[in-house]
């Protein structure tokens, strides 16, 4: 398997501005789609499952992962090769999706979301009776 | 003096002028970010992961984002005051009928050697994952800590 590459946080500059300071960055995704449904994984490092919002509404999916600070205030910085703060990213979600059945799950800072799509309505052929 | 300390002799054998320009915009930063108190930046050594070390009186830690690794696929050792970190980023096959739409996830193999600044306990390194943060607790060695010397 090849090196991993050094890849830069990419920060994020939300449509809407934040009431808190800090910095926001984009989380990286792979999204895919399977004929039953569509499953996002994210990179939140830092993230607990307590600190990570996802909604979900008018098509519109937001992740927004809070995270704490883990350094206390007497440490002072030695080498600074990557900033922390808060995770934002929205999507749009294309696929009618079957809000009861969503399913999240956060482990080692990697959420992964199981999206289900709607069944759709199957045809029915109607038939016509001779009179 | 001081100005000649800063931007040093002028040096002849440049290669275009812009050189020397792109130089002193530089220097200009730098010295920016000092006046105004600000961590100087540095320049990532662009090997993965990317990490941060602060210290303390007594500690040094390093810490490092690795999204989706578990203590089990991190390998850490400790060699005088060098830290090498190395392990392997996998990410699960899905199922063949999956389309991907957005994949910017990256997986494969890394190892990286962190020099600290000063001698360390190597005995007593530990080192914990939470949220996917590595986190390297390195205790200073006695000889390394900072001695208050009372003045009699």
């Amino acid at each position: 398997m090849a090196d991993i590459q050094v890849k830069e946080k990419q920060e994020s500059t939300p449509s809407v501005e934040q009431t808190t300071p800090g910095r926001t960055f984009m989380p990286a995704v792979d999204i895919f789609e399977t004929e039953r449904d569509i499953t996002l994984i994210a990179d939140m490092p830092g993230v607990s499952p307590d600190h990570l919002d996802i909604d979900l509404r008018e098509n519109t999916l937001t992740l927004v992962g809070d995270v704490a600070a883990s350094e206390s205030a007497d440490e002072a910085d030695v080498l600074r090769e990557y900033e922390t703060g808060k995770y934002f990213r929205q999507f749009t979600l294309s696929e009618v999706i079957d809000q009861g059945k969503i399913d999240a799950k956060l482990n080692d800072g990697v959420l992964r979301l199981s999206l289900p799509k709607v069944e759709k309505a199957k045809p029915r052929k109607i038939s016509v009776q001779p009179g | 003096m001081i100005v000649r300390r800063m931007f040093n002799t002028p040096n002849w054998g440049w290669r275009s002028p812009f050189d020397e320009l792109e130089l002193l915009r530089n220097r200009m930063n730098t010295l920016s970010r000092t006046l105004s108190g600000e961590t100087p930046f540095q320049r990532s050594a662009g090997v993965f992961p990317l990490i941060n070390v602060t210290e303390d009186k007594d500690y040094y830690r390093v810490r490092a984002e690795l999204p989706g690794l578990s203590a089990e696929d991190l390998d850490i050792s400790i060699t005088g005051n060098s830290l090498a970190v190395s392990g392997e980023r996998k990410i699960s096959e899905e199922a063949k009928d999956a389309k991907y739409h957005r994949r910017e996830r990256e997986s494969g193999k890394f190892s990286r050697m962190i020099e600290l600044p000063d001698h360390v306990d190597g005995e007593k390194v530990e080192a914990k994952m939470a949220n996917g943060i590595l986190t390297v607790v390195l205790p200073k060695a006695e000889a390394a800590k900072p001695r208050q010397i009372k003045v009699k």
